[in-house]
């Protein structure tokens, strides 16, 4: 555990030396106001980064959150469109989200396909029924009524809605993963399987129920993305995905599963909003950052290798191995 | 005759263990000899040995008179000993070919791997056992006695003159058994030198040129095949002195908790029944495969009997799954801790409350404060030796691991407690620990189910004993009857004395 805090203490500290640098080309960078901006900008991110981290906890990858953002958006859109109140699209989508979620939930638990190739197929699927209801068309900014737009924009307590979104994402998920029963068995899950097994819990069970929470999860980011940028088409958040997958990798998460928290993922999504924000107005161009955030996953990758290296008693190891 | 490979006075110790003391080990060339030994008796410990993979702490190895040593398991093939493992390492993606020639392959002039020629020695030696196998076929396409074929050719590829086969016919069918028995006979006529391991006592007499019998890590005897009996044999293997204590124990037996009729597996296991009391230790010995783990399992919903039925305290009880199992109060301590016991990665007091999570939650949150009391008074019982109770359980010594896996089953307060193995493996003061906790337990009124292919433990724990051979029980013994020699005899499916 105290392994664990002392990563995220790390990274964390990570992030203030990276700020630091910009400062001294840009001192306006840390201001307070600003490092709003970029915590809003990377809300959307953090989200994604902890439905993303529970389904890593239990051994398996969601490959599909951006198409199923892109997918919700689209149709918190129309639904928008026809007229719908807002009170009944912001927990549709996210009930939307959750059933795209429970479908690769069910395909992983129930016919037993590896979830990287499970959410491959729906990555794709889901995108092409957004191409299926709109004829490719766009939903732009015009066609959208004001208070849709508006919400996730609207001031509170100096800080927008998105914002506070994130956040209560954030406390919610740490209470449900410290403290419910489903919340010790992500990590019971994807720790040890087998034990996991005997302990009376339904390891595919709970592994469906880590993709619906992504799922859902995702669902409210597709309409909190798309009232935000006030457009929606079959494209949006390409590649997304993979973002989020590395806030996870880049917060300590361990792609083996079993080991992660909230905090690391949250943490791992502001190291990425921090680079993405910060390098052009420091005048660095956009290739280098692709770069700079893949030298970030490899060497996060390579600290949790050389961290989980088993120390000592390798003898005494390995004759049990026999 | 001078032995081809000869080893004197080879000791290894393990930390808190100590495998093997001053053995020795002739092999003769064109002869078999058979390893007998119990479970624990070294048989492993001195393969690995003889393939490089362990280093002997002391003692010498001769091949054919002059002494060497086997630093690594390349040295012992380049000496010509190879081993045929009871699960055949070999490589199911690959063709028969590539898994006889891998590591040796022949080259062709520019350095390449020549094709043809592999392709030709695959099936020249397949030949010289009498094996009409494809040497293109891929190797997950074969059954397991033709992976013991393909291993075989392997062996006789790389020139061995001692090949050593580890239990090789555990897993084949009758008719396999027969068709090894004939390439036996076929290595032995080229003169190779044969150890052979095996628990079997018909296939030791039908095979075996000489035996060499180990207990407890040592040496204990050697001769002709021809001049001993199935009982010489037997009282080698057992006879012991008495080395390790028992916890007194109070039989105070009270009523009947568990009842198992007519349990039965497709595969595993046939008219499993059986009875278990208030207060008991029943335990389950057997060669391994018997199928008493298998029978565990389907009391512990994790597989399903085609048939039978189990009743708890007189009530009929079906169970389905590992949780209505934990529900009804049944609870299964699985052998392999590594695998299927704790949880590495999370701390102790998570492990120990992971299957009462529903007992130490209010409102569906779970309470911290509840989950640590919980795993104090569990793991105190236990002599649990650790820093803190929110210590990660990988950092743990495996007899603290095991403890903590007990605890995590105490604390959902079973009935029934079903124990699979639970001393293999960890040092004898853990055991000794283990053993005193399971008196307690059978004295405070649980039903507790031994398996154990440990037989001074089973004898030294148990109230009465059921001895499982593939798949069935054929034997129970209680009181005066409960000896090494019928568990051994029953159990390698020998007449018993009445």
């Amino acid at each position: 555990m105290s392994l664990l805090k002392n990563r995220e203490a790390l990274l964390a500290l990570a992030i203030l030396v990276l700020l630091g640098l910009v400062t001294t080309r840009f001192a306006g960078f840390v201001a307070p106001s600003n490092l709003a901006l970029v915590f809003n900008d990377t809300a959307p991110l953090m989200i994604l980064a902890i439905g993303q981290m529970i389904v890593i906890l239990t051994k398996c990858i969601d490959l599909s959150v951006a198409a199923n953002l892109a997918l919700t958006g689209m149709v918190s859109a129309l639904l928008n469109g026809m007229g719908v109140p807002l009170v009944i699209i912001l927990p549709a989508a996210i009930l939307l989200g959750a059933a795209l979620g429970a479908v690769n939930g069910l395909l992983v638990w129930k016919v037993g396909i590896p979830s990287i190739v499970v959410t491959l197929g729906t990555m794709t699927i889901f995108r092409g029924i957004i191409f299926l209801i709109t004829n490719g068309k766009w939903v732009n900014a015009h066609e959208m009524t004001e208070g849709f737009k508006a919400l996730p924009r609207a001031m509170l307590l100096g800080l927008p809605v998105m914002s506070w979104i994130a956040i209560a994402v954030i406390l919610l998920a740490t209470l449900a993963l410290g403290r419910t029963a489903l919340g010790r068995a992500f990590y019971a899950v994807g720790g040890n399987p087998h034990a996991a097994v005997y302990t009376g819990i339904d390891v595919g069970r709970t592994q469906a129920a880590a993709f619906v929470i992504s799922g859902a999860l995702a669902g409210l980011t597709g309409y909190l993305w798309v009232a935000r940028y006030a457009v929606a088409y079959v494209d949006i958040a390409g590649g997304f995905e993979l973002d989020v997958v590395a806030a996870c990798v880049i917060g300590g998460v361990s792609i083996a599963g079993g080991a992660g928290s909230v905090a690391g993922a949250v943490l791992g999504a502001i190291f990425l909003g921090v680079i993405k924000n910060a390098l052009p107005v420091v005048n660095i161009s956009p290739f280098w950052q692709m770069a700079i955030s893949g030298s970030a996953i490899i060497l996060a990758v390579a600290f949790n290798a050389v961290q989980s290296r088993p120390k000592g008693r390798i003898i005494l190891k390995s004759a049990e191995a026999r | 005759m001078q032995p081809v490979l000869s080893l004197r006075g080879i000791s290894k110790s393990f930390p808190g263990v100590k495998a093997l003391s001053g053995v020795q080990l002739d092999l003769y060339p064109g002869q078999v000899t058979a390893l007998v030994g119990e479970n624990g008796a070294g048989k492993s410990t001195i393969v690995k040995v003889l393939t490089g993979i362990y280093q002997p702490d002391e003692g010498t190895i001769s091949v054919n008179g002059a002494e060497t040593r086997f630093p690594t398991a390349e040295a012992a093939a380049a000496a010509g000993v190879t081993a045929i493992h009871q699960e055949t390492v070999l490589f199911d993606e690959l063709s028969v070919a590539e898994n006889i020639w891998l590591g040796h392959a022949p080259r062709s002039r520019f350095g390449l791997i020549d094709w043809k020629a592999m392709r030709e020695g695959a099936r020249k030696l397949l030949t010289s056992i009498g094996a009409d196998l494809d040497p293109d076929l891929k190797l997950r396409d074969l059954g397991i006695a033709s992976k013991h074929l393909v291993a075989i050719a392997r062996a006789l590829s790389i020139d061995a003159r001692v090949v050593i086969m580890d239990e090789p016919t555990a897993s084949l069918s009758h008719k396999e058994i027969h068709e090894l028995y004939e390439l036996v006979d076929k290595l032995k006529s080229q003169g190779k030198a044969i150890l052979f391991i095996s628990h079997k006592f018909d296939e030791i007499f039908r095979i075996a040129d000489r035996y060499t019998v180990f207990r407890d890590g040592a040496f204990v005897g050697e001769g002709r095949v021809s001049e001993v009996t199935e009982s010489d044999l037997v009282r080698l293997m057992v006879g012991r002195s008495v080395d390790q204590i028992f916890p007194a124990r109070a039989h105070n037996i009270g009523d009947e908790v568990l009842t198992v009729a007519g349990y039965n597996h497709p595969t595993e296991f046939a008219d499993i029944g059986f009875t278990l009391r208030q207060g008991e230790i029943l335990g389950f010995y057997g060669l391994v495969g018997a199928g008493r783990s298998e029978v565990m399992q389907a009391l512990f919903g994790m597989t399903r009997p085609s048939k039978g039925a189990m009743r708890l305290d007189g009530q009929v009880r079906v169970v389905r799954s590992a949780d209505e199992a934990i529900a009804a109060g049944i609870v299964y301590v699985p052998e392999d801790r590594g695998r299927q016991g704790a949880v590495k990665g999370l701390p102790i007091f998570q492990n120990v409350t992971l299957p009462s999570l529903p007992a130490t939650s209010r409102n569906g949150f779970l309470r911290l404060a509840e989950e640590f009391r919980l795993t104090r008074h569990y793991t105190q019982r236990l002599d649990l030796r650790a820093a803190a109770l929110d210590q990660d359980v990988g950092l743990l010594s495996g007899g603290n691991q095991q403890k903590v896996v007990i605890a995590k089953w105490l604390a959902t307060k079973p009935r029934v407690i079903i124990l699979d193995e639970p001393t293999k493996g960890i040092d004898i003061g853990s055991k000794a620990a283990v053993h005193e906790f399971m008196a307690e337990l059978a004295a405070e009124g649980l039903a507790v189910i031994m398996v154990s292919s440990e037989i001074p433990e089973v004898l030294g724990m148990s109230d009465r004993v059921i001895v499982m051979r593939e798949g069935r029980i054929v034997a129970e013994y209680s009181g005066d009857a409960m000896t090494p020699e019928n568990l051994v005899r029953a159990a390698a499916g020998l007449e018993t004395a009445a």
